[in-house]
């Protein structure tokens, strides 16, 4: 899309382009080729030399048990957000959409958890179901349950699901009743009028406007739970016990932060970087064709 | 009649159990700040505030430090946060605005490629071109710095292609207008196009302020020295391998405080906020 009328200038407009393209080549397009580059190179430990290795670091990533482990977790992990997140936000936005005393109130109350940040969810979530201190931690110890998410994986994964879809429900939320109170009054009216129930007029009518949203949504919150809930995880349980909540984007940091190891990173990196550009472009695909049924 | 007022009542049910459990652990949270570390960490934290809030609080503030935890004041940790969260938001808006501007409003070789340039950064989040966005910092010199903490951050897709949406919606009329009273372009942006956008400048300030506010990873690579610890940070290296015996009511207090910014923001300007989101979307 182009305008009719616009400025004739040869200098202005691409000295007003230039921070913006300055910024995005410098510390995007540069380090992203980077990283490709990287994934190609093997270097010793003392990072004197360094040898062009085709895809062999992509190879042995693949091949190791424990990258094959994290992408096991990041799955379990990512379904498991996504299903609840978006769920609840939708149970939530359907309920809240109708006509009942103090709907305002409850959008506002809804609302502010977008605000917190996925470390700081983390720290409340870790303070509420410390086995020690915390008061449901210590509840459910005295109900027998052997409660320890420092030692048990299976705790921990659940603690990490929690407090990174208590942070994004309210996400979800604001863009479902965004999406609810767009669908025009008068089509459930007739549909109420035609004699369908609630449950019909939510399935056949309400559910099919609301897939683009939903699809939206879906993408987003894909992104999310693969990359944003990295402060989830460090701030609770660093990966552990035992790798047990080791994802993707965790194993990254590891390998490339604390490990050092380049061409081992970047090799995670470049996979990373075709999950992203996968998931943008369906979501671009669709959003041109708008999603109906 | 009878029906009606039955799924009225189930829906405040609903209503009611999500707003608790949301506002749950932040009410504990708040409690665990009015307490001593001794009832936190016996496990004796009861359901009601205790009487060491002042105390507590104040504590966080001027100093971080307790028996076990050596923190950064959270004045200090504050005011990083602020700096960080409105440079970013402010950054991402100038700059934005302004390639909006130039391949809206002007027609010239390369426009289009420029457009997918900045599009595609939206493929690219920092997660996963760590190690070299580090390097580059690094060679700069950049490591330890606000600018290094923020200007890697300030390129935005979503606000440039939020920015065109709207000017797209100017009418060419207003153009020719402002042309035939004799403004050039830039006179143009200042006093046309920069008002008109106000309402979305002021959207998109909110939900960029937030996104500021709650970086992690970045600021966890860039910045080594405490000194320059955003509140985010502080927490988690506060909490550390969080044992029982530390002390809980500085950290909760810290995170009390943490959350009040960016979670006044979206109340107080929740008109803007929810806007300023939504229209992310298109």
């Amino acid at each position: 899309m182009t305008r009719r009328s616009g400025f004739d200038n040869k200098i202005l407009p691409y000295v007003l382009v230039a921070p913006q393209l300055a910024i995005t080549v410098a510390f995007f397009f540069w380090p992203a080729g980077q990283a490709i580059y990287y994934s190609l190179l093997r270097q010793d430990p003392f990072g004197l030399r360094t040898q062009f290795v085709w895809f062999e670091n992509f190879a042995t990533i693949l091949a190791d048990p424990a990258y094959r482990g994290a992408i096991g977790i990041t799955i379990v992990f990512s379904v498991s957000v996504i299903g609840l997140a978006l769920l609840s936000g939708l149970l939530l936005a359907v309920t809240a959409d109708q006509q009942i005393r103090g709907a305002a109130i409850y959008k506002t109350l809804l609302m502010w958890p977008y605000a917190v940040a996925p470390a700081v969810a983390a720290s409340l979530w870790l303070f509420v179901f410390h086995p020690a201190i915390g008061t449901l931690g210590r509840f459910l110890v005295a109900r027998g349950v052997h409660w320890d998410f420092a030692l048990n994986g299976l705790h921990a994964v659940i603690l990490i699901i929690l407090a990174a879809s208590w942070k994004q429900v309210s996400y979800n939320f604001i863009f479902f009743l965004a999406g609810l109170q767009s669908i025009p009054k008068s089509v459930l009216e007739a549909a109420a009028v035609d004699g369908a129930g609630g449950r019909q007029r939510f399935w056949k009518i309400v559910f099919p406007l609301l897939s683009p949203t939903t699809f939206f949504l879906l993408v987003v919150n894909v992104i999310y739970a693969f990359f944003d809930t990295f402060g989830v995880i460090h701030a609770l349980t660093r990966g552990g016990p035992s790798k047990a909540t080791e994802t993707l984007i965790y194993k990254l940091w590891v390998d490339g932060v604390v490990n050092l190891d380049l061409g081992g990173s970047s090799a995670q990196s470049v996979i990373l970087l075709l999950v992203v550009i996968t998931l943008t472009a369906i979501q671009f695909r669709y959003v041109e064709r708008r999603v109906h049924y | 009649m009878e029906a009606l007022r039955r799924t009225h009542w189930l829906a405040h049910l609903i209503l009611l159990a999500g707003v608790a459990t949301f506002v749950f652990p932040v009410y504990m949270a708040i409690i665990g700040s009015t307490h001593d570390l001794g009832t936190i960490a016996r496990g004796q934290l009861p359901l009601v505030p205790g009487p060491h809030a002042v105390e507590n609080y104040t504590r966080a503030w001027t100093s971080g430090e307790g028996e076990r935890v050596r923190g950064e004041p959270v004045q200090r940790m504050m005011l990083n946060s602020l700096v960080m969260a409105v440079t970013i938001a402010t950054g991402k808006i100038v700059i934005s605005i302004l390639s909006a501007f130039a391949v809206s409003f002007f027609v010239f070789p390369l426009r289009m490629f420029f457009f997918w340039m900045i599009f595609l950064t939206l493929m690219l989040p920092v997660e996963v071109r760590i190690i070299p966005t580090y390097k580059v910092v690094s060679d700069l010199h950049l490591i330890n710095t606000i600018p290094g903490l923020t200007i890697p951050l300030i390129a935005s897709a979503t606000a440039t292609l939020i920015f065109r949406q709207f000017f797209l919606t100017v009418p060419d009329e207003m153009v020719d207008a402002a042309k035939i009273d004799g403004a050039g372009p830039m006179r143009f942006f200042w006093s046309i196009l920069v008002p008109l956008s106000s309402s979305t400048i002021a959207a998109l300030f909110v939900i960029l302020f937030i996104y500021g506010w709650n970086q992690y990873l970045w600021p966890l690579l860039i910045t080594t020295k405490s000194e320059l610890n955003t509140i985010v940070i502080g927490i988690t290296k506060m909490i550390g391998t969080g044992d029982a015996q530390t002390d809980w009511q500085l950290i909760m207090a810290t995170v009390v405080m943490a959350m009040v910014p960016p979670v006044a923001v979206v109340v107080l300007m929740q008109r803007w906020f929810v806007k300023g989101l939504t229209e992310s979307e298109k």
